[in-house]
């Protein structure tokens, strides 16, 4: 065990994973945080909260995993590259590993010029795969990586996010070599709707034995409306969204519970495709329906491990 | 900027600025600048010149105090090193710039446009990246590969932006070299870019070289 999470406990024991998100309001208000703690505990194994996601200024991630913990519910805090040097990227994760946080994802993070702030400096000054290198020096050989030892690593279960719907395509699984290289011990994808090409994803990763080294989880994202189809199909970077899902929401008589359906109906035969282990349910601002998916999906209730 | 000054020297500078500022465009702007003043009344008194290189001092000294001597004002075309400099030259004179100082970028005269491509970041990886930065080129300095926003080749700050890195995916495919696809960057040494402080290089001598990245494979 690197850092024995309840989320590396259910991995490493074949279980396939649930993850789900709870994105940190627009103010001081730690209140929001505990509600989603309270309603959604026991209905995902881990629960990822943003950092300052599409950069747009949020409670930080750190006190909303905090705030989790509180609530006895396990947080994956989630830390980009845009907002920190690796001076405060380590000393974050130093202090919230002493706090008790276990899960860390690594990201790049959304430009800043795509969020409420778009006049400010960013940073990068690693990029996602070095933040993993740096955090796994920490936690595997006790140092800052080119500089001095920690009086006491951190405990760390590692994660990282791949799109494999990102350009240039045939580079993704090279990325995701990278990252297993770099420290990742799970992946959580970018939402999937294009399932089958989701499938010619995993066929590379199989067939470079991936699937071995790391746990990957595939994402949902439960659709709202027809409308917020088309939203993402043309002006989200980065997601694939098939023609075939947006006719649906547009025929359906309730697109709502469609949305779901089609949710459901992913996490299925993501359960089914060999070499992922999990789904990651970001149900952006529609918190309340992932207990209705994780259950649609059979996988309620949650091993207790 | 210029605001009550009446005896204006626009000076051009016919070095590497893009697009060019040299006399023809220096004279343009004085008989520009002279109108504009006129209207309000008064004595009017602008000239204009241009040196070949504004960013060096022995240029500047042996040519210029004839030019520069009475005026209330300098009105620099060229980049914010001429400006410096010739404020550093005659300090008697207020040196205003008369143009941003945008990029270090390169032109294309058909489609008229000009792109950065570098950042004077004093670490070139150009040989490992196939001739394009990917520290000027993708818009957070990536150094590992393309991130999760590239999409089409176009990268999630604004689609007339190419994605730096599918462009040198692109080409060191098209190299057959493959060690910058699967190798892994290490954290950079900043220091030779703006991170060690203003930069300061003694002539004749070889910069003090960081550390060389190395590619772990």
């Amino acid at each position: 065990m690197k850092a024995g999470s309840n989320l590396e406990k259910v991995l490493s024991s074949g279980g396939f994973a649930v993850t789900a998100e709870i994105g940190p309001p627009k103010g001081a208000d730690g209140e929001h945080m505990r509600h989603w703690a309270r309603e959604l505990k026991g209905k995902a194994d881990a629960f990822n909260v943003t950092d300052n996601q599409t950069a747009v200024v949020r409670l930080s991630s750190m006190a909303g995993s905090i705030i989790l913990l509180q609530e006895g519910v396990e947080p994956v805090m989630q830390m980009v590259c845009r907002d920190r040097n690796r001076i405060a990227m380590q000393s974050d994760v130093l202090g919230a590993s002493a706090l008790g946080i276990k899960n860390l994802l690594c990201l790049t993070g959304d430009h800043q010029t795509l969020g409420n702030l778009p006049g400010a400096k960013n940073v990068f000054d690693v990029d996602s795969i070095q933040e993993l290198l740096l955090f796994k020096t920490m936690r595997d050989e006790g140092k800052i990586l080119g500089a001095d030892a920690l009086t006491k690593a951190p405990q760390l279960f590692l994660g990282a996010a791949e799109n494999p719907f990102g350009t240039p395509h045939e580079f993704r699984v090279h990325r995701l070599a990278k990252k297993i290289k770099a420290g990742a011990d799970f992946i959580q994808s970018q939402v999937i709707y294009d399932i089958d090409r989701f499938e010619r994803f995993m066929e590379d990763v199989r067939s470079r034995h991936l699937d071995g080294k790391v746990h990957i989880l595939g994402g949902v994202t439960p659709l709202k409306s027809a409308k917020v189809a088309k939203y993402m199909k043309n002006k989200v970077a980065g997601i694939i969204m098939p023609d075939s899902v947006i006719s649906r929401m547009e025929k359906a008589s309730d697109p709502k519970a469609e949305g779901i359906r089609i949710c459901i109906e992913t996490v299925k035969q993501l359960r089914e495709m060999k070499g992922v282990h999990g789904v990651h349910v970001m149900a952006i601002a529609w918190e309340e329906k992932v207990p209705e998916i994780v259950e649609g999906a059979g996988l309620l209730p949650r091993p207790v491990v | 900027m210029l605001q009550g000054r009446r005896r204006i020297l626009v000076l051009g500078c016919d070095g590497c600025t893009q697009p060019p500022r040299g006399l023809r465009e220096a004279q343009t702007y004085r008989t520009l600048l002279e109108m504009a003043l006129g209207r309000k009344g008064g004595e009017v008194d602008c000239v204009a010149g241009t040196v070949s290189k504004q960013c060096d001092t022995a240029l500047l000294a042996q040519n210029y105090p004839e030019l520069v001597k009475g005026r209330d004002a300098v009105l620099s075309l060229s980049c914010a090193l001429g400006v410096q400099l010739l404020s550093l030259q005659y300090p008697e004179v207020p040196v205003f710039p008369g143009q941003n100082t945008v990029f270090l970028g390169y032109e294309h005269r058909d489609e008229g446009w000009l792109r950065e491509a570098c950042q004077a970041c004093g670490d070139c990886v150009l040989g490992e990246t196939g001739g394009i930065c990917p520290v000027a080129r993708c818009s957070k300095s990536l150094l590992n590969g393309p991130c999760g926003g590239s999409h089409d080749g176009k990268c999630e700050v604004r689609d007339d932006i190419p994605c730096a890195w599918q462009l040198i995916h692109d080409r060191l495919r098209q190299l057959d070299r493959n060690e910058w696809i699967d190798g892994i960057v290490p954290p950079r040494d900043w220091r030779s870019s703006r991170d060690g402080g203003v930069r300061y290089q003694k002539k004749d001598e070889d910069w003090n070289e960081p550390a060389r990245k190395e590619v772990k494979r």
